[in-house]
C-alpha cells in the first residue's frame, strides 16, 4: 500500500465482511430451511440455526421427490442435469476446437462467409427464437430427449473465438516443423494443438460447465417427462402455489443440491474460472 | 491475422467445420428466418391457417399499451439491475484491492454466487421475502414496512432487481477486480507523493482508468438484465402483479407459449433480435477502440 491509513483498512475490511454476508446470506437461509420440519418453516419467524433433519429431507428429495409438486425423485433430476452439462461442455469444445482449427490453419472456399456465419450466432441468444426452435425441434422428434436439451445449445460463437484467438498465438515454427516432419494436419492438431490447447479448454470447461448445468428456459419448453426434467426445472415444478402449499423443506433441499455442483466446479477450478470468464469476453 | 503457415487440402477443413455450421444453420438461421416469416403471418384461432399480413403485426403491437408497458418495464429494471450491480461490485472491488490480508479469502467468497442458476436464485429470494413466512418478510414488518410483493408491483420490481444483481455481482466484481490490478502502482505512487488522498486518487486517477470497464459492463449487465433474469422472472413474479415485473423477453415467452399468438410473439422476437444486434455492434465498435489505445 501506499500509506497506512489504519481507519481506512478497518473500513474496507468492515465493507467487504458485510458484502460477504449480505451475499452468501440467502444460500444460509436456504441451508438452514432445508434441515428443518416443514412445521417450523412455516411459522414466521424461521429459526436461524440448522435443525435435525438433514438426512431425512435430503433423502427424501433424492430418492422420493415431492408429495404435492413434481413427484419424480431429484436423484434423477442431477444426473439428466450432469449428462446435460457435460454434453454442452464437451460438445461444444469439441466442435469449436476442430472448426476454429480449419479457419486458422486452411485456406479454402467461403472460409471468411463460413467464419461471419458463425459469428453471427453471438447475436441470437436462445431466448429470441424460442418458438420456431422449439418446433424444430419438434419436427425432428427430439422433444424429451437429451438431443433435444443440448443440441441447440452446442453451437457457440464464444468458444470457437477463444480458440482462434489462442491458434493465432501458436509459433508457426511449430507447424513448418511438423509438415518438414511429414505429419498430416490431423497429426498436427492432435499431437501439438491438443496438448497446447488444454489451458483454454479448463477454462472454456469450467464456463460452459456452468451455463449447461443452469440452462433454465430451453429445459422449460422441451421436457413434459418427469424423468427428463433437470436439476433446475425440477425446483421450479415443486412451486406449486402459495406459500403455504410449498413443502418448501423438500424445495430448498433441492436448491441447494442444484446449485452445489456448479458452484463447486467455481470454486475448485477457480483460477480456469477467472481466466475463462475475462477470455470469453475478449 | 493470418497464418504464415497453412495445410493444404481440398476436403478436410470442410469437414472440420461441418458440424459446427450444421448446428448453426439447423437451430440458428432456419429458426431465426421461421420467427422473422412468422412475423408478417397471421394465424387464426385454431392455428390451421395462416395468411401473410405484411407488418399488420408490428403495427398490432406498437398500439397495445402492454407492449409499450413492457418496454418500460424493460427499461426500468435493466438501468436499476445494471447501474445498482455496477455501483455494489465496484465498491467491493475497491475494497477488496485496497486490503493486503485476506484479500484471496475476499475473493473466493464473492465470485461464487455466478454458479447459482438465475431460476434458482429466483427461487431463494421468493423464499426469503414470502409474504407470509419469509424471515426478510419478518425482519421488515418489525421496522414495520409492510411487504406483500404479491400485491404490490413496486415491490415485486424491487424483489426481482435484487435477486438479479446478486446473481451478477461476481462477474462485475472479478472484472473491476482485473481491471484494478492492471493500473500501474507508479500512478498511484506518484499522486500520493504529490499529497492526493485516497478519495481524490479514487476519482481523478482509477476511476477514469476504469471507465472502460465499466462501460463494458454495462453493456454486459444491459444484455444480463434482457435475457438472462428470464429465469428469475420465471421463479419469482413470473410477470406479475399485473404486468408489472413482464420484461420484453417474458412477453415473448407468455404470448408465443403461454397465449399461443405465433404471429406477435414472432415479431416482437424480431423487435428483440433487432434490440440486440445493436447491443453487440455497441459493444464490438467499444472494443475495437480498446484495443486502438
Amino acid at each position: 500500500m501506499v500509506e497506512r491509513r489504519p481507519w481506512l483498512d478497518v473500513l474496507s475490511h468492515g465493507i467487504l465482511i458485510l458484502g460477504v454476508i449480505v451475499i452468501a446470506f440467502p444460500v444460509y437461509v436456504t441451508f438452514v430451511a432445508s434441515t428443518l420440519p416443514l412445521e417450523e418453516i412455516m411459522v414466521a419467524p424461521m429459526p436461524l440455526v440448522p435443525g435435525d433433519r438433514l438426512i431425512e429431507n435430503y433423502s427424501q428429495v433424492l430418492f422420493a421427490g415431492t408429495a404435492t409438486g413434481s413427484k419424480a425423485p431429484v436423484a434423477t433430476m442431477l444426473f439428466n442435469s450432469t449428462v446435460v452439462a457435460l454434453c454442452i461442455t464437451i460438445g461444444k469444445i469439441v466442435i469449436s476446437l476442430i472448426s476454429a482449427f480449419a479457419i486458422v490453419y486452411f485456406r479454402f472456399r467461403l472460409r471468411m462467409f463460413f467464419f461471419w456465419m458463425i459469428f453471427i450466432t453471438l447475436m441470437l441468444p436462445v431466448e429470441v427464437r424460442i418458438i420456431p426452435t422449439f418446433q424444430v425441434i419438434a419436427d425432428l422428434h427430439l422433444l424429451n430427449s437429451y438431443a433435444g436439451l443440448t443440441l441447440p445449445l452446442i453451437a457457440s460463437a464464444t468458444a470457437t473465438f477463444l480458440f482462434r484467438q489462442f491458434f493465432m498465438t501458436i509459433p508457426d515454427e511449430l507447424a513448418e516443423a511438423a509438415r518438414m516432419d511429414g505429419a498430416g494436419p490431423l497429426r498436427f492438431l492432435w499431437d501439438v494443438v491438443v496438448p497446447l490447447s488444454k489451458t483454454s479448454m479448463a477454462a472454456l470447461f469450467v464456463i460452459q460447465f456452468i451455463y449447461g448445468w443452469n440452462q433454465y428456459l430451453w429445459p422449460l419448453l422441451i421436457t413434459t417427462d418427469e424423468s427428463m426434467y433437470t436439476a433446475v426445472i425440477g425446483i421450479k415444478r415443486m412451486i406449486v402455489g402459495g406459500d403455504a402449499a410449498n413443502e418448501w423443506h423438500l424445495v430448498m433441499a433441492t436448491a441447494m443440491l442444484a446449485l452445489l455442483p456448479p458452484a463447486a466446479v467455481v470454486l475448485v477450478m477457480q483460477k480456469w474460472f477467472v481466466k475463462g470468464l475475462v477470455e470469453t469476453e475478449k | 491475422m493470418e497464418k504464415r503457415v497453412v495445410f493444404r487440402s481440398a476436403w478436410l477443413p470442410f469437414v472440420l467445420v461441418a458440424p459446427q455450421l450444421a448446428i448453426t444453420v439447423v437451430f440458428f438461421f432456419w429458426p431465426a428466418s421461421q420467427a422473422i416469416w412468422y412475423s408478417f403471418q397471421l394465424q387464426d384461432a385454431f392455428g390451421l391457417r395462416s395468411q401473410f399480413v405484411g407488418l399488420q403485426n408490428f403495427y398490432t403491437l406498437f398500439k397495445d399499451p402492454n407492449y409499450l408497458l413492457s418496454f418500460r418495464t424493460t427499461a426500468v429494471f435493466s438501468v436499476a439491475v445494471a447501474g445498482i450491480g455496477i455501483a455494489l461490485s465496484l465498491l467491493l472491488a475497491v475494497m477488496a484491492d485496497r486490503v493486503v490480508r485476506g484479500a484471496m479469502a475476499y475473493k473466493t467468497l464473492l465470485i461464487w454466487p455466478y454458479a447459482v442458476a438465475a431460476a434458482v436464485a429466483g427461487v431463494l429470494y421468493a423464499f426469503m421475502f414470502a409474504p407470509s413466512i419469509g424471515i426478510v418478510t419478518f425482519m421488515l414488518r418489525q421496522f414495520g414496512v409492510h411487504w406483500n410483493w404479491v400485491i404490490d408491483g413496486n415491490q415485486a420490481m424491487l424483489l426481482v432487481i435484487m435477486a438479479a444483481v446478486w446473481n451478477q455481482i461476481s462477474y462485475n466484481f472479478l472484472f473491476f477486480l482485473a481491471g484494478l490490478q492492471s493500473i500501474p502502482k507508479s500512478l498511484i505512487e506518484a499522486a500520493a507523493i504529490d499529497g492526493a488522498g485516497p478519495g481524490r486518487r479514487f476519482w481523478s486517477i482509477i476511476f477514469p482508468l476504469l471507465s472502460p470497464t465499466a462501460f463494458f459492463l454495462l453493456v454486459v449487465n444491459v444484455v444480463y438484465a434482457f435475457f438472462g433474469t428470464f429465469g428469475i422472472i420465471d421463479a419469482i413474479t413470473q410477470g406479475g402483479p399485473a404486468q408489472s415485473t413482464t420484461i420484453l423477453v417474458y412477453k415473448v415467452y407468455h404470448d408465443g407459449v403461454k397465449a399461443a399468438d405465433l404471429g406477435g410473439s414472432s415479431a416482437q422476437s424480431v423487435i428483440l433480435m433487432a434490440i440486440v444486434i445493436a447491443l453487440t455492434v455497441v459493444q464490438f465498435r467499444y472494443i475495437e477502440r480498446r484495443v486502438q489505445y
